[in-house]
């Protein structure tokens, strides 16, 4: 065996995962070649060094109680596992979507060249939370659940409703970041869809609805007490501005 | 999971993990704060998942979902992390160790821990997420290869080359500090 045959075995035969044959060449080359022989004693070093220096992370105090906690309100049964099966439903849809997506915007109307980066955020957020199984951190159909998560996620208190009587339950939230701040985002369902709404602290009131569709998806502006809303869906205008108008008035 | 038993078993079985699962999510993060939100959600997606869970070692099993979110995170809040690694360069070979080095050896040996700290955190997340099983938590290269989801050819070539660099940044930090 050569060097450039040992060389690249070297760290594997030291961590003892060659097979016999292979262990016993490197071995018997090692023992007549001082550089492998260096680079192993190396290897031992570097293990040495970090298995004496401490490099393990210890839990913070605390985490265990509060995943302890978390853990056991999710496996609470509830409505939600019921609706378990949409979500793997959606995934080859979102992935042939994404596919087509392709990163240009085509705005087709309603917004400004300024805001197509926004629309572009939004669409992928909503696109990514289909794709990934990343729907939502906090899954409950239970609003007096989503509302205090997000107590220290995010820096406002957003509105938190279950539209269900309307025909939008409330499925769960998530944070996301958009527009370079985190977004507090509720996941509403409408029979089949998925409706994602983004809020954040406004800075100025625009009382109007605004719509705009980017690849297919509608998305929907509107706001409130001081927050912004976008809503972003593959539903219908006149649905999203129900869910809108649900918003208003619970609002 | 409806049943109370299943929660029981769960508990049972892959909370005692959430040390190994932390100790992961904060060397692929590297952030105290980002690393409890990583675990937590990992943990709620390994809970929904349980169901799925066939036997087999419950650290493996729940490292892997920990690792996955971590990912998922990485790419959603720090995306030029995630593509840092190549597993298609396959330069392993080219540290021959001098064999007048024994100083080096011994620097290696008795090195700072901040200093091996800062220099595991540089590396490629790949490699650090290797050496952080295979030297912190003792896994085997088959049950990296589980949990990463890759060949143990990649494995191996991986911490070849994970070696190489940590054992490269501290000769590089060793001569900054001398």
């Amino acid at each position: 065996m050569t060097c450039e045959q040992a060389l690249p075995l070297l760290s594997a035969y030291f961590d003892r995962e060659l097979d016999v044959a292979k262990s016993l060449e490197v071995e018997g080359h090692a023992q007549g070649c001082n550089r492998c022989a260096a680079t192993l004693q190396q290897h031992d070093a570097l293990r040495t060094s970090l298995s004496g220096a401490a490099l393990v992370f210890a839990p913070p105090g605390g985490l265990e109680r509060r995943v302890r906690t978390a853990v056991r309100r999710e496996a609470r049964p509830s409505g939600l596992f019921a609706l378990q099966p949409w979500r793997w439903a959606a995934v080859p849809l979102a992935a042939t979507l994404a596919a087509a997506f392709a990163w240009s915007v085509a705005v087709n109307r309603g917004a400004t060249s300024g805001d197509d980066l926004l629309l572009a955020e939004l669409v992928s957020g909503h696109v990514r939370s289909l794709m990934a199984d990343h729907l939502v951190d906090v899954a409950t159909s239970d609003q007096h659940t989503v509302k205090p998560w997000f107590n220290g996620k995010v820096d406002f208190a957003p509105p938190v409703a279950d539209f269900k009587a309307s025909g939008f339950p409330l499925v769960g939230g998530r944070v996301d970041y958009i527009a370079g701040r985190p977004a507090a985002v509720l996941v509403f369902k409408r029979s089949q869809h998925t409706v994602n709404v983004f809020i954040w602290p406004a800075r100025k009131e625009e009382p109007a609805l605004r719509n705009a569709t980017v690849h297919g998806y509608h998305l929907l502006r509107w706001s409130g007490s001081g927050l912004r809303f976008w809503a972003v869906s593959d539903v219908s205008n006149t649905d999203m501005e129900s869910l809108a108008l649900l918003f208003q008035e619970a609002g | 999971m409806r049943k109370p038993e299943e929660l029981q078993r769960f508990e049972r079985l892959v909370m005692p993990h959430l040390g190994a699962g932390y100790n992961l999510a904060r060397w692929l993060t590297r952030n105290d704060d980002d690393a409890e939100d990583v675990v937590q959600e990992a943990y709620l997606r390994a809970v929904r998942a349980f169901d799925r869970y066939r036997g087999g070692d419950p650290r493996s099993w729940v490292l892997t979902i920990v690792r996955n979110t971590c990912y998922t995170w990485l790419r959603q809040n720090r995306a030029a992390e995630t593509a840092s690694a190549r597993d298609d360069d396959n330069g392993v070979a080219e540290i021959p160790g001098d064999p007048a080095a024994q100083p080096e050896v011994q620097f290696i040996r008795d090195v700072d821990r901040q200093l091996l700290r800062e220099a595991l955190e540089t590396l490629p997340a790949e490699f650090r997420e290797a050496l952080v099983l295979r030297e912190l938590e003792g896994f085997s290269y088959k049950e990296i290869a589980d949990i990463a989801d890759v060949p143990l050819g990649t494995v191996m070539s991986r911490l070849a080359r994970a070696r190489k660099q940590l054992q490269q940044s501290l000769r590089r930090r060793m001569k900054e500090g001398a």
